[in-house]
């Protein structure tokens, strides 16, 4: 019998490591020939950042005391005022005229890449709900037997896989969006759901063909009704079976929410964009950008891998 | 209506069914069934045995003709056809249990969903017949871990548990291993003494002859002959029949 040696195997994984160094030695020398001048400390900033903001006092009064980050102050009219302080020269008694400062705060703030990483979750997860509620029905649809139904989901999964992403966004925010006075979230989400919702139901519609008729048939001689057949027989296990390609389709949607930055919102590409033009760091920030996607897509990856598992217990 | 009609729970009349290839399923079959008969079904693969007993639960539609289950036209566009099946019990040659449910499950959901049982009395006529068949100890179990014979088993009873009135077996022994097939046939024969209804299509010719009131032989999408098992057996009046069964015995 051949076995795999694990001698071997454990060679070649460092092997692996050594073309990963290689690899990145490769882009640095690439980088010193076009004399890039590498500046990774600014990067972090734009993630988040440690704002200081000067505090002023809205009334004329007395100071009270300091404590746990609260400054209280009594103005001259009797009015207890507190405010969040967080370092001070002032003591107990000390006077402050309005508009005078009393102190500085600080806290950590979200940074461009990190709002524009939020922004691309929420518009993601809109466009996922939208894009699996889209996908079921019109799934369904498809393997209809009423040709209205079934001819209605052809005609827009053919539409939809037909033609550019791009010029879609465009035509719902320019067209829909206008009519219907969509959002510029709104407009953005829609279009990214019809768009992934269309995959979606291919991939619907794969899964509940490839269960056994036999299971249809069993059921039917029970006497469940269409509803409950497809409730409790076929879409959990369509559900399993697709789930592999749904989380693809998920990851595509996350990806393909890049293009919404052309309708000027402001998610992590356009949020990428915008420091590069004001930093001129596009290397390190793109980088950046990458890696911040990657998290998203790969996080989503091992969920996947996780409930894939989990499923695969019961059986 | 005349009173003979009544006892007659299963009635088809001139059943013609033309498969969209072209192949003529059924050419005018007409059969009635007693309450508490057994009639098992032979002939040859394609003869249009199975297709028949398709028809009586409507999983297959017919061309023409009716069919009468427990005074419902089934054939009829307007009869609930849900009601009907819950009635009409059915054993498939692959099993067809639910891979994704334990065999607990398997044979209630139909129960709450349909019969509108509770969890708990569901449970109960579950793990009643369950037992009945044998396979109780295997109650939490996925099919996926049980042999043919023991889906098959977990198939009858959910069928069982829907109290219905007539039973269909369609070849249940079939797809079984050599080993797993006496059992299933046991579970079988004790069913038809107990007088429930059964429509059998099987190739087991020892059942035929020990368990059926009435057999049905098919040839050819129409029915040659039917009568008892002695008959059938022992002085066959078609030369077809005489020739199947050389070939079968």
């Amino acid at each position: 019998m051949r076995k795999q040696n694990k001698g071997k195997k454990l060679l070649w994984n460092i092997a692996f490591v050594f073309v990963l160094i290689g690899l990145g030695f490769f882009i640095y020398r690439a980088s010193l020939r076009i004399n890039y001048s590498w500046n990774w400390r600014a990067v972090p900033s734009y993630i988040v950042y440690h704002s200081i903001k000067k505090i002023d006092s809205p009334v004329n009064g007395v100071v009270l005391g300091h404590s746990k980050d609260t400054l209280t102050i009594k103005s001259l009219n009797d009015k207890i005022i507190k405010l969040k302080v967080e370092h001070t020269k002032l003591k107990k008694g000390d006077k402050v005229g309005k508009n005078e400062s009393v102190g500085f705060d600080s806290h950590y703030q979200a940074g461009p890449l990190l709002m524009g990483l939020i922004m691309t979750l929420k518009i993601s997860l809109a466009s996922i709900i939208m894009a699996l509620i889209i996908g079921f029905i019109t799934g369904l649809m498809r393997i209809s037997n009423n040709p209205l139904l079934k001819n209605l989901a052809v005609t827009y999964i053919e539409l939809i896989r037909g033609t550019p992403l791009l010029v879609q966004i465009f035509i719902v925010y320019f067209f829909i969006g206008t009519i219907f006075n969509m959002t510029r979230f709104i407009a953005g989400a829609f279009a990214l759901a019809v768009f992934e919702g269309a995959y979606i139901a291919e991939i619907i519609r794969a899964g509940i063909q490839s269960i056994a008729k036999g299971q249809t048939e069993a059921s039917l001689a029970l006497g469940m009704n269409y509803f409950q057949i497809m409730r409790y027989i076929i879409m959990p296990q369509a559900i399993k079976r697709v789930l592999p390609a749904l989380a693809g389709q998920f990851i595509s949607l996350i990806k393909d929410s890049s293009l919404l930055s052309i309708i000027s919102i402001t998610e992590l590409t356009k949020a990428g964009r915008e420091v590069v033009s004001s930093t001129f760091s596009p290397f390190e920030v793109w980088f950046t950008v990458a890696a911040l996607y990657f998290i998203l897509t790969y996080t989503l990856s091992l969920l996947d891998g996780y409930i894939e598992r989990r499923l695969a217990q019961d059986e | 209506m005349n009173e003979n009609k009544e006892e007659f729970i299963i009635t088809a009349e001139n059943v013609c069914k033309t498969f969209p290839n072209g192949v003529k399923a059924l050419r005018d079959v007409s059969l009635s069934v007693k309450k508490g008969e057994v009639v098992v079904i032979i002939g040859a693969s394609g003869s249009g045995k199975t297709t028949f007993l398709r028809t009586i639960n409507q999983l297959e539609y017919v061309d023409s003709g009716r069919i009468i289950v427990d005074g419902q036209d089934v054939t009829d566009p307007k009869t609930n056809l849900t009601k009907v099946r819950a009635e009409v019990g059915m054993v498939f040659q692959h099993f067809n249990v639910f891979p994704h449910m334990s065999v607990l499950n398997n044979v209630i959901l139909a129960q709450t969903l349909v019969k509108k049982r509770s969890k708990k009395e569901a449970e109960e006529v579950a793990l009643e017949f369950l037992n009945k068949v044998g396979i109780a100890d295997k109650r939490d179990d996925y099919p996926g871990n049980l042999s043919g014979g023991q889906q098959q088993r977990v198939a009858i009873a959910r069928a069982l548990a829907m109290n219905p009135q007539i039973m269909l077996f369609d070849e249940a022994t079939s797809a079984l291993d050599p080993e797993m097939v006496g059992g299933i046939l046991d579970i079988m024969k004790r069913l038809a003494s107990e007088g429930i209804t059964m429509v059998v299509v099987t190739h087991e010719m020892g059942f035929a002859r020990e368990a059926a009131d009435r057999i049905v032989f098919m040839d050819h999408g129409q029915i040659i002959e039917i009568d008892t098992p002695d008959n059938v057996f022992k002085n066959a009046k078609s030369e077809r029949l005489r020739q199947f069964l050389s070939q079968i015995l």
